[in-house]
């Protein structure tokens, strides 16, 4: 019975994705109920799912319509798609009660907020590679129309100009299985695993798809010289949206990308062609230098976190071409972790836009003095994504770099060392801008009146806020900014001064817990992943 | 030789370089061309090119349609219908991903009055939409002038 849970996870979002529009047509304001019920739902599934899979001993899989699997298309759940699944089925979840307060609110966004939950399950649990195309397209339309939700022309420019690379690099990936399928005639992931080795690792057939397939998913995941839709497309998405796609779109994608490298070509391939492992690891180890340094000179925070997720999924790019058991484990602890950070880093940005009514570093002087909590989540979840230990962050990185190490060490040249010294490089281009976010916060700014601010909420704001504007522009803050203020009506938490709505407040703060708390738990990711990586190099 | 060679590909292999040379000029319109519409012209090339290349390695020689009534001989040859499926979801995905795009440009028409690229930054640069817009006009003060 439990093979049942894998359909019903693609399907009901995609089914209750119609409901907000048809239900719209008589009520008003459906689509959130609809929208939360829908992934509460999930949340439980994939909790089913998680402990059949880390509990009830290993994976398991559905064939859909009853066609045995080589013609058949099937649905497979093992240690590492439940642990994305997971993820997926959070995030979704916890967006929700940010976008409950921040909008949009339409019923049609709430369809396509569903639809791209599914089509996300649905990339995490296909074992086709076909499918996965399919998948791959529902997950980017949905992308596309949910940043240009924002009625802005400038969203919708940055979502024309996501379309047309999304759709070259699905169309990549399409071209890359095609090949593959001319060589082998087959398209089950499990079943091209032989078909490729019965085929041979240096057919140039299986070579071109493979590179096709690498392009195609190097565009999807944003690596460096072909990045310049994320940074766009995160700015000018609305807040709830850049949240939710910042967190999972390219995060399905660099899934693709481990589940197609290793379950379909494996190991072998990558051994037996040294010089599809090097272009990778150059262009990802590019990627890690070029994202660190572009991110270090943004001023706009949602710019700068999105120019970081091209350096953070260049060391999972690095990792996958390493073929290196302990950076395959960094890889995917930095890809969940990677995913809880800028969900968290993007909320936080976003709760800040609520309440203040800005996004630009260089307008948030001393915001520690204003909201305490929303800054120290922050700075935790920023030095998280340095890589301070104790954090997520710290786990995927090193043991990346480890990995990386241990293959200079047997034997594998300059490349390990290489990977190893352009993340610790990058390391300190991101404690460069982290450093910057926390000296603005807590240290810029020390002249500037205000500081009683978090006692004046209860009464009287008006008046106040007044004197104090005009005590701010008298004195002249040091950029001619002076204190960030909070919006006529910024909604208030209970027991905090921060202007932040209650819900999305003890998430932020869950995530940021989260984020330290796994940093403790290594070991638990390696006996998670173990039976995943143990099968891969067997 | 070579060019005997070349002769062999180009009258046996035809659909192969058509498939190639569609390919490159459907990404190359998409790169070069300023017109947003265009550029998704040059984008619906580029895919139909993918379902060339699969319609074609579907082709067996002497083939008919895979019908097979009950009672036929089997082992005659039939042209496989899988790449042909996989060719109409990838048409549905292309058509899907067209209207989106049009969409798209419609609402950047209704915004700011032209869909070509060169322009739209332009405009995006002034309205501060776009993140170079200070640095680009501090050099215009240093030069003295504006450059356009």
């Amino acid at each position: 019975m439990t093979g049942l849970l894998l359909p019903l996870l693609v399907v009901v979002p995609i089914v209750a994705a119609t409901l907000p529009i048809a239900l719209g047509l008589k009520y008003e304001n459906v689509g959130w109920p609809v929208a939360a019920v829908t992934t509460l739902g999930l949340t439980g599934l994939v909790a089913a799912v998680a402990t059949q899979v880390y509990a009830g001993g290993g994976g398991f899989n559905h064939e859909l319509g009853g066609f045995a699997p080589p013609v058949g298309i099937e649905l497979v759940a093992d240690e590492l798609s439940a642990a994305v699944l997971v993820l997926v089925a959070l995030v979704s979840l916890l967006t929700l009660v940010f976008s409950r307060v921040a909008g949009p609110r339409g019923n049609a966004f709430h369809s396509g907020y569903l639809l791209l939950t599914g089509g996300l399950m649905g990339v995490v649990l296909t074992g086709d590679l076909f499918n996965m195309f399919v998948f791959l397209e529902i997950v980017g339309l949905t992308t596309y129309a949910l940043i240009a939700a924002d009625r802005s022309g400038a969203s919708a420019y940055a979502s024309l100009k996501y379309l047309v690379l999304g759709t070259v690099g699905a169309s990549l990936y399409l071209v890359g299985v095609g090949y593959v399928f001319l060589a082998t005639g087959t398209l089950n992931m499990l079943d091209l695993q032989s078909s490729i080795a019965a085929v041979g690792y240096t057919d140039p057939l299986v070579q071109a798809g493979y590179a096709f397939i690498v392009a195609g998913f190097a565009l999807k995941i944003a690596l460096f010289p072909v990045h310049t839709w994320q940074p766009d497309a995160y700015q000018h998405a609305p807040d709830a949206v850049s949240t939710f796609v910042a967190a999972l779109v390219s995060t399905a994608g660099a899934y693709a990308l481990i589940r197609v490298t290793y379950t379909v070509f494996t190991v072998d391939f990558l051994a037996a062609n040294e010089a599809i492992t090097t272009g990778v690891l150059v262009v990802s180890g590019v990627s890690i230098l070029a994202g660190s340094a572009l991110a270090a000179m943004q001023s706009d925070l949602k710019r700068m976190f999105a120019y970081s997720s091209v350096a953070q999924f260049g060391m999972i790019a690095a990792a996958v071409a390493l073929a290196n058991e302990t950076a395959l484990l960094g890889a995917l602890i930095h890809l969940v972790g990677h995913g809880l950070l800028k969900f968290g880093l993007f909320l936080a940005v976003g709760l800040i836009a609520l309440g203040y009514g800005v996004q630009r570093l260089d307008q948030l002087p001393s915001f520690a003095r204003e909201a305490p909590y929303t800054a120290g989540a922050i700075a935790v979840l920023g030095l998280a994504l340095v890589g301070i230990p104790p954090s997520i962050g710290f786990l995927g990185k090193w043991y990346i770099a480890v990995g990386a190490v241990e293959v200079s060490a047997a034997g594998g040249g300059f490349a390990g060392i290489g990977i190893a010294m352009v993340i610790f490089i990058s390391t300190l281009f991101t404690l460069a801008y982290v450093a910057r976010i926390i000296e603005r916060f807590y240290f810029a700014g020390v002249g500037l009146p205000g500081g009683g601010h978090g006692d004046d909420h209860a009464e009287g704001h008006g008046s106040d806020h007044d004197a104090h504007d005009d005590a701010a522009v008298a004195d002249g803050g040091r950029d001619g900014v002076g204190l960030p203020e909070p919006l006529p009506g910024a909604p208030t938490a209970w027991g905090v001064p921060d202007r932040v709505p209650t819900a999305a407040f003890v998430v932020l703060l869950g995530t940021t817990l989260a984020a330290v708390a796994l940093g403790f738990a290594g070991f638990g990711f390696y006996d998670a992943f173990d039976p995943f990586i143990s099968e891969v190099f067997a | 030789m070579t060019t005997l060679a070349l002769l062999d590909v180009l009258s046996t292999r035809h659909a192969y370089v058509v498939f190639s040379l569609v390919l490159c000029i459907g990404l190359y319109m998409m790169i070069a061309n300023p017109h947003l519409v265009k550029k998704i012209i040059g984008l619906n090339l580029f895919q139909t090119a993918i379902f060339l290349l699969f319609v074609v390695s579907a082709y067996v020689e002497g083939g008919s349609i895979p019908i097979i009534p009950p009672g036929t001989e089997v082992g005659a040859a039939y042209a496989s219908p899988l790449p042909h499926v996989i060719v109409l979801t990838a048409i549905v995905v292309g058509v899907s991903l067209t209207a989106v795009g049009l969409a798209l440009c419609i609402r950047i028409h209704d915004e700011y009055g032209t869909l070509r690229v060169d322009t739209l930054r332009d405009l995006m640069r002034d309205e501060g939409a776009l993140p170079n817009g200070p640095a680009r006009d501090r050099s215009v003060d240093r030069d003295g002038g504006d450059r356009r």
